[in-house]
């Protein structure tokens, strides 16, 4: 595959009637990639959602997909656990490698794929049982024990790692559902951590999250980062300049830009990433 | 704060950095207003510059107290570009080529007004000039030089203005490389009064006045240097501070 061909030189001048069909621009490479990503293509039946996306995802970074709706950053990121399987008309073709280990290889077990690259959704979905059970559920049917002294261990480290023990140690038998929205979706990041991912996928994870909630979720991103790889699809440019390292902005199903996101944020190559994040119609 | 709205008629300025393609088109205009006021800031203190220069030459003391008590116009016109800009930046959260634009301006308005400041130091020194008779006698030849030195840093102010209007990246680069002959013309000068001073010890109090003009001249031209690398950080996003030209350069070569 002729990876080369995508780079297009930070310096080259885009001009402004190439833009549909230009290449992505800036660097989609990382010095150390979690994932690696080449050529992908999705279809939906006939329709194509993603077109030729090729992007490493940096270990231990932040990358932040942005793009308008229906650009298919979501489908693109639920593409990295296998989460269209579930979608009969959805064909994916492509290299989606994680650590030199192809993730649509037939002998790999999705649930399995899932248990390393979990997800957090939009909306908080923790299931209706007890905080407690919540985080320990994955722990449960992965087999990652059945001691209870390890189970309460990995319940105990989870929530604390995802900022939530200190509020709900007393009450761990609650029911999930009770707590509030952003606590809500710091359970269910535990939940993810729970079975000891190597990559976090978020969905918008704080978009249904007032401004303190989603200040606690971003200061906990940029914690999390240190143990796992983190890719995150936001609508907020500004929560993307917030919490990532790397910044992709996806358009019409392409990747049309990729780089490290101070540059996009300042100085940005691609004339319709600069109409994006500065709010002006392209 | 009153907002003008000429969206209808939009610049050359406002079309090269798209600022009416906006979706909010209270953004597109208050962006607009930004540049506006920067404008009429930069026409004050050219004015001031030039009248300053005037007031030295011809000794005029009446336009030299103009220039003194305009100055507090530019120190005004400063805050309140600053204070839009912090506006805008609070409630916009600009990114891209209009966060360059508010990083520029407010950078741009501190040499501006400091470019007002030096324009006040010809006023006083004219006053006091204008008391002796330098300019008749031993003053004649310094003068000439100081005229011939103000009349390009003059030239040097409005083509920085002109270059900001336009965003016209190759005109600032210009005034950028000739700040060198601004640099040699204070050396002439300086020279030229030394031996005056020595020659006339008398008339070392004046001679030290036009060199305290010159002084102002050449600083005015550095700060002119400034406004053109602001012009390219706004356009190309590029950094050509403290003789950084490397990337300009090799990016054109590349082209």
């Amino acid at each position: 595959m002729n990876n080369i061909d995508l780079i297009v030189n930070e310096t080259t001048a885009v001009k402004l009637d190439q833009l549909e069909f230009a290449d992505t621009v800036g660097n989609i490479y990382a010095d150390d990639a979690k994932m690696t990503i080449r050529g992908a293509n999705v279809f939906y039946g006939e329709k194509q959602a993603i077109h030729n996306v090729s992007l490493d995802l940096a270990k231990n970074q932040v990358t932040a997909l942005i793009g308008p709706s229906g650009c298919g950053k979501s489908t693109f990121l639920r593409c990295l656990n296998r989460m269209n399987d579930t979608i009969d008309t959805c064909r994916i073709t492509g290299e989606l490698m994680l650590d030199n280990e192809n993730i649509y290889a037939k002998a790999l077990d999705p649930v399995l794929l899932r248990a390393r690259v979990g997800m957090v959704f939009q909306k908080p979905n923790p299931f209706p049982k007890s905080i407690y059970d919540n985080v320990a559920y994955g722990a449960r049917i992965h087999g990652l024990t059945n001691n209870k002294a390890e189970l309460d261990e990995i319940v105990e480290t989870s929530l604390q790692k995802a900022g939530l023990f200190n509020e709900v140690k007393d009450r761990l038998k609650d029911p999930g559902t009770g707590l509030s929205g952003g606590q809500q979706q710091r359970l269910c990041i535990a939940r993810t951590i729970a079975v000891s991912p190597e990559v976090i996928l978020m969905d918008e994870p704080a978009s249904a999250l007032d401004p303190i909630a989603t200040a606690i979720i971003e200061e906990l991103i940029d914690e999390l980062k240190n143990k796992y790889t983190i890719a995150i699809v936001t609508h907020s440019m500004q929560q993307a300049a917030r919490v990532s390292q790397h910044t992709a902005y996806f358009h019409m199903g392409k990747l049309v830009e990729m780089g490290k996101t101070e540059d996009i944020f300042t100085r940005p190559s691609h004339k319709l990433t600069e109409n994006y994040i500065t709010g002006r119609f392209g | 704060m009153t907002i003008t709205k000429n969206t209808d008629n939009p610049s050359g300025f406002t079309q090269k950095l798209h600022l009416d393609k906006h979706i909010s088109k209270r953004f597109n205009e208050e962006l607009e207003q930004v540049r506006t006021l920067v404008m009429n800031m930069g026409k004050l203190v050219e004015q001031q510059v030039n009248d300053g220069l005037t007031s030295v030459l011809t000794a005029d003391a009446k336009l030299a107290e103009k220039v003194i008590e305009r100055d507090q116009k530019v120190n005004a016109m400063e805050l309140e570009i600053d204070e839009y800009c912090t506006h805008i930046l609070a409630r916009r959260q600009p990114a891209a080529s209009d966060l360059r634009l508010l990083v520029s301006v407010i950078k741009s308005i501190t040499d501006l007004e400091r470019m007002g400041d030096e324009a006040v130091k010809f006023g006083r020194n004219a006053i006091k000039l204008a008391r002796g008779n330098f300019a008749e006698e031993e003053g004649a030849r310094p003068l000439v030089e100081l005229k011939h030195l103000g009349k390009h840093v003059s030239e040097s102010v409005h083509k920085a203005l002109t270059a900001y209007a336009q965003m016209d990246v190759e005109a600032a680069l210009e005034i950028i490389k000739n700040d060198d002959i601004v640099d040699e013309e204070f050396d002439n000068i300086s020279r030229l009064l030394v031996t005056k001073m020595m020659e006339n010890p008398r008339e070392i109090k004046n001679a030290l006045r036009v060199t305290w003009c010159a002084r102002a001249l050449e600083r005015i031209g550095d700060h002119t240097t400034n406004l053109c690398e602001y012009i390219v950080y706004l356009v190309e996003g590029k950094d050509v501070r403290h003789g950084n030209m490397n990337q300009i350069n090799l990016n054109n070569k590349s082209k």
